[in-house]
């Protein structure tokens, strides 16, 4: 199954296993709102309407549900079907679109009704906090917590009206094969079809593989997209198992890595949560990091953030003075890049750092991202050519309208070169969590340089300025180990990747042995480690990331190329490959399994469990940790052990997946009152118009569907494609892709120009009549669907305007990804108007629509109170 | 006479074991003296693919200290040696003239480019650093609550570099008390 994900195309090589698999008789069905080259070497191609995804495996769900088609006794014993939930909890379906619990005065739930009966949340039960900062990311280490998951009340025969099971069964009644057809747009019997083949496929012989991309995760209600595959999966028991899994597709080299190792506001390496102005000092982030017996490695957060703090600060984290843990920055609410653009156009940001990615082309809405840049005091891009992101002050669509003036924009800029992939070593991150090495293959030449040199030495400078300071503030600064060993000779020499790799693994400070792994890992400050999924990536003092066993001298899971985190294991959860006693479900799905004679887990994979826990075991009451799992509790990382079907904590916008339609959709919901997400970020800025939305008026004026996405011969943002010559002769141009009855409904020429029209810009392209987005028939009335690729800028090789600039800013609330698959649009034949013109145009457009600041910030449709997101 | 009739393609493709012309029997003198690029390379490093994430294992082929060949490694599990047209592409990303070589400075208000010298670009980077992280600092909230950072400096951008640079990346930032650190992956 892949949906969201266009694979053949933008993950090209990835895909040859698929055709691999097609090879050896599996069945590949694609689904999306345009027929790509996947579609084309697919058995099965299904359109959609882009945003309707929810509804769409809501039927599927249905499906399962209403024919007893799931993996039950794999549901009953690893996921959380047989819990019950409070009596309290009132579902979407009792409130026509909303749980219990929300609160329209701050867009977000208070979630304590939405617990299983007998536990309580642990703390805050309010959204609010959470929502400020994207709290559900920071839960990925420790689990959301739950006090008291192992009393919760069970029915394991699924047949209590408040178990999760019988939930999840009212909660998608209504998701109906022909509500489906409504939603989506997808016939009845092709939508039977697939489900048909997706169940089939599913039991103890056979696993089915669900891929998706950002086609998924650019939505406003993006986490629960992922959620209701995951929800499907589990049901279908293709979790754990080999061929089975949830599979995202990742678009850059390191993604992966730079969300493990993260640079983003809200998190620390691993995973764990970045503290905020509540925790008052280290017990009380542990604290709120644990729930009353919390199950599983998640309890152990302490000994990954004290080791963590021990490489941070080295000596000088201390058992007295917390390890340093009040020396690290506190968050309190939303610091995430599109926040701080708004800071920046607000002028409360003096400097920027961009770091091999370019905003102003690849961001949503690249006027705001540029006028962002253009009200700094400074800007650092540091790239291997020459971005838009580093010439917005000479030529970006705004110099065209005026609204920025080179000899009145004050940004000061520093154009860095960067050393390219083969001039430097170091560890990239794959989308299946494998870390691979690359050596250096030559020395950068002229001013070009790494990362790590760059902030080995700004660190080394910055730390020279304030060696002498008596300021508190500056003591971390002082107190960072910074000491990393260096190649070459003098003050400017290259950092060692290599060295910066050993601690990330981590040593045991005692011995001054490298760590082989994070169940070595102490709270006592005894063991240092950079990043604890990474521990292990240098065991035995080998760089495991390094290694190059070829596939041809070594067996199907390849264990000897690279390093997959944790501990070099490539199925995650594999307990769940085994039944409950340990045995695996068939010979042909065989993984991982209990050798009794051995007394230990083994099989083909690293098995991801306790080693001795056996599976009948029963854990002591009271115990907690990796000692409180069952024998039958295979999501080490979830404090009950157990899947999350329904998802009591974590989530800001349900404890199930609802079909709410787009931000910006032509339609108004047909399943319930509420229209989108109630709890998504809206930012009511008058540089951030929306396009209205039902029950808003005005939409007609955007009266199609507009999705983007990415082409085989271009990179994202077009960096580091653009400008070279073989790819950007192979697609020279930037086009719209439209269907013969939109071309005639808009007397649009095929190889014509057209321009694309929101509340935020036009964009101009080619138009390119295709049946390959088919019209639509939803709720009746035919939905045109319009499609763009999102790379082209205005340097490099080949130009075109920035499709990006069409989307404004609204964010899912869990994980605060901007929703950038889908909004509406028209589409107007000829070229756009430039300069002042395009700016009257859209004072027009947005007149005519009667767009003002509060339009979109209605949340909550039957309170219909303006909501916009307070700055921090 | 004979002999120069002899070379004649047609001839020895009609001579030759070559009978259907798609081998010995086409190649021209010069053709047969040719020899890949990759032959003459002084060493292979192994790499990897620096565009999506699928992770595709590259050789870059280096003679003369400079890069002359990158192509697929075979021995991957991952890739078998494939490449997609980016990665391809990826000899010119690396060696073609649209590359940085040098820093270029833009003043405030100026309409063009200037050079700078690298470490003196970096002690001024280090100065402003230094001066927007004192600008921006909090030390507690409205309620006298710890907050021990500053909002006056933010960078984006990890995903397409190391994890040892994100590493270093996130420490140094976490120290100075800059809070508003992000990459691609919130995108």
């Amino acid at each position: 199954m892949i949906i969201g994900s266009n694979m053949a195309e933008a993950h090209p090589v990835g895909f040859q296993w698929v055709m691999e698999a097609k090879g050896h008789g599996a069945r590949v069905i694609h689904v999306d709102p345009r027929f790509t080259r996947t579609s084309a070497v697919a058995d099965t191609y299904v359109p959609i309407r882009a945003g309707s995804d929810i509804a769409f495996l809501g039927g599927v769900i249905h499906h399962v549900l209403d024919n007893d088609l799931d993996f039950r006794e794999y549901v009953a014993a690893y996921t959380n079907a047989s819990f019950l939930v409070g009596e309290d909890f009132a579902d979407t379906e009792d409130l026509d679109g909303l749980f219990s619990g929300y609160d329209p005065a701050t867009g977000t739930y208070s979630r304590d009704s939405w617990y299983y009966a007998g536990t309580r949340p642990p703390g805050e039960p309010d959204g609010s906090r959470a929502k400020a900062f994207s709290e559900p990311l920071q839960a990925g280490a420790s689990g959301a917590g739950i006090d008291g998951a192992a009393d919760a009340e069970r029915d394991p025969t699924l047949q209590h009206p408040r178990c999760v099971y019988q939930i999840l069964k009212r909660h998608f009644a209504r998701y109906t094969p022909e509500m489906v057809e409504r939603v989506c747009g997808v016939p009845q019997e092709q939508f039977l079809d697939l489900c048909r083949a997706w169940t089939a496929n599913s039991n103890r012989e056979r696993t089915t593989a669900l891929v998706y991309s950002v086609g998924w995760t650019q939505h406003s209600v993006g986490a629960q997209y992922i959620r209701t595959g995951a929800i499907l999966q589990l049901l279908l028991g293709n979790v754990g198992r080999p061929g089975g899994g949830v599979f995202a597709l990742r678009g850059h080299a390191s993604i992966q890595g730079s969300t493990d190792i993260p640079t983003l506001f809200n998190l620390l390496p691993g995973y764990l949560a970045m503290p905020d102005v509540e925790h008052t000092d280290l017990d009380a982030w542990i604290a709120d990091q644990r729930s009353a017996g919390h199950k599983g490695y998640g309890y152990d957060v302490d000994a990954y953030l004290v080791s963590l703090l021990k490489e941070y600060f080295g000596d000088a984290a201390t058992p007295e003075n917390g390890f340093g843990f009040d020396w690290l920055p506190r968050i309190d609410g939303d610091h995430g890049t599109y926040r701080t653009v708004m800071d920046m156009i607000d002028g409360k940001v003096s400097g920027y750092f961009v770091l091999g990615q370019n905003p102003a082309v690849g961001s949503a809405h690249g006027k705001l991202q540029r006028l962002g840049l253009a009200n700094l005091d400074w800007l650092v891009v540091r790239d291997l050519n020459e971005i838009e992101t580093a010439t917005f002050w000479k030529d970006s669509p705004e110099i065209e309208t005026g609204e920025i003036v080179p000899e009145r924009c004050r940004t000061e800029v520093f154009l860095m070169p960067a050393a390219s992939h083969v001039e430097k070593e170091g560890t990239f991150t794959q989308t299946q969590r494998m870390l691979q090495w690359r050596t250096k293959a030559v020395e950068p030449t002229g001013d070009r340089r790494s990362e790590l040199w760059f902030t080995h030495h700004l660190g080394r400078l910055v730390r020279e300025r304030l060696a002498d300071s008596t300021e508190p503030r500056d003591v971390p600064v002082q107190r960072l180990a910074w000491d990393y060993a260096t190649e070459g000779e003098g003050p400017w020499a290259e950092p060692s990747a290599d060295d910066v790799l050993r601690r990330i693994n981590g040593y045991d400070l005692s011995t001054g042995e490298l760590l082989p792994g994070y169940l070595g890992l102490k709270a006592d400050g005894s063991t240092s480690c950079g990043c604890w999924i990474y521990s292990g990536v240098y065991a035995d003092g080998v760089n495991q990331a390094a290694r190059r066993t070829p596939h041809t001298e070594q067996g199907p899971y390849d264990a000897e190329w690279g390093w997959t985190w944790p501990m070099n294991r490539r199925v995650l959860y594999n307990r769940a490959s085994a039944d409950p006693e340990g045995r695996p479900w068939s010979e042909r799905k065989k993984l991982v399994w209990w050798d009794a004679d051995a007394g230990e887990w083994t099989g083909h994979d690293v098995p991801d469990f306790p080693a001795r826990i056996p599976p009948g075991h029963v854990a002591p009451q009271g115990s907690t940790g990796p000692e409180a799992l069952c024998g039958d509790d295979p999501f080490i990382m979830q404090p009950d052990g157990k899947a999350w079907l329904f998802a009591p904590h974590g989530l800001l916008d349900g404890p199930l997946p609802t079909h709410y339609e787009p931000h910006e959709s032509p339609v108004r919901n047909p399943l319930y009152g509420q229209q989108g997400n109630p709890t998504r970020k809206v930012y009511g800025r008058p540089d951030n118009p929306s396009n209205p939305s039902p029950p808003e008026s005005g939409g007609q004026m955007f009266p199609y569907v507009l999705t983007a996405a990415r082409l085989t011969e271009h990179h994202t943002a077009g960096g580091m494609s653009r400008q070279l010559p073989y790819l950007a002769e192979l697609q020279p141009a930037l086009f719209v892709e439209v269907s013969p009855e939109l071309a005639r409904e808009r007397g649009l020429a095929h190889l014509g120009d057209a321009h694309v029209v929101t509340s935020r810009t036009a964009v101009q392209a080619r138009v390119v009549v295709t049946d390959r987005l088919a019209p639509l028939r939803i709720e009746g009335r035919v939905i045109h669907q319009v499609w763009l690729p999102y790379h082209f800028g205005h340097t490099g090789l080949v130009s075109g305007d920035v499709v990006n600039d069409l989307f404004g800013v609204v964010e899912d609330s869990n994980v605060f990804i901007q929703e950038s698959k889908v909004t509406t649009c028209d589409v107007r034949p000829g070229p756009r108007p430039r300069g002042q013109e395009l700016l009257a145009l859209m004072e027009q457009v947005r007149a005519a629509a009667g767009i003002t600041v509060e339009t979109g910030t209605r949340i909550s449709t039957s309170h219909g109170v303006p909501h916009t997101e307070e700055s921090p | 006479m004979w002999e120069r009739l002899g070379k004649w393609p047609v001839v020895r493709q009609l001579t030759g074991r070559d009978r259907l012309g798609r081998g010995a029997a086409a190649q021209s003198p010069s053709h047969v003296g040719l020899r890949p690029r990759t032959a003459d390379a002084d060493r292979v490093a192994g790499t990897v693919c620096p565009y999506c994430a699928v992770g595709c294992a590259q050789k870059a082929y280096v003679r003369d200290e400079k890069i002359v060949q990158i192509e697929g490694d075979p021995d991957s599990p991952i890739s078998r040696g494939r490449l997609c047209p980016k990665g391809s592409a990826s000899l010119q990303l690396v060696t073609g003239p649209q590359r940085l070589d040098k820093v270029r400075y833009r003043a405030p208000y100026s309409t063009e480019w200037t050079d700078l010298d690298l470490h003196q670009a970096m002690e001024m980077i280090a100065d402003r650093v230094v001066a927007a992280r004192e600008r921006g600092w909090q030390d507690v909230d409205g309620k006298g609550r710890r907050l021990n950072r500053t909002v006056g400096l933010a960078a984006l951008g990890g995903a397409t570099l190391d994890n040892e640079e994100n590493y270093l990346l996130k420490k140094l930032f976490t120290a100075m008390g800059a809070i508003q650190i992000e990459n691609q992956a919130r995108i």
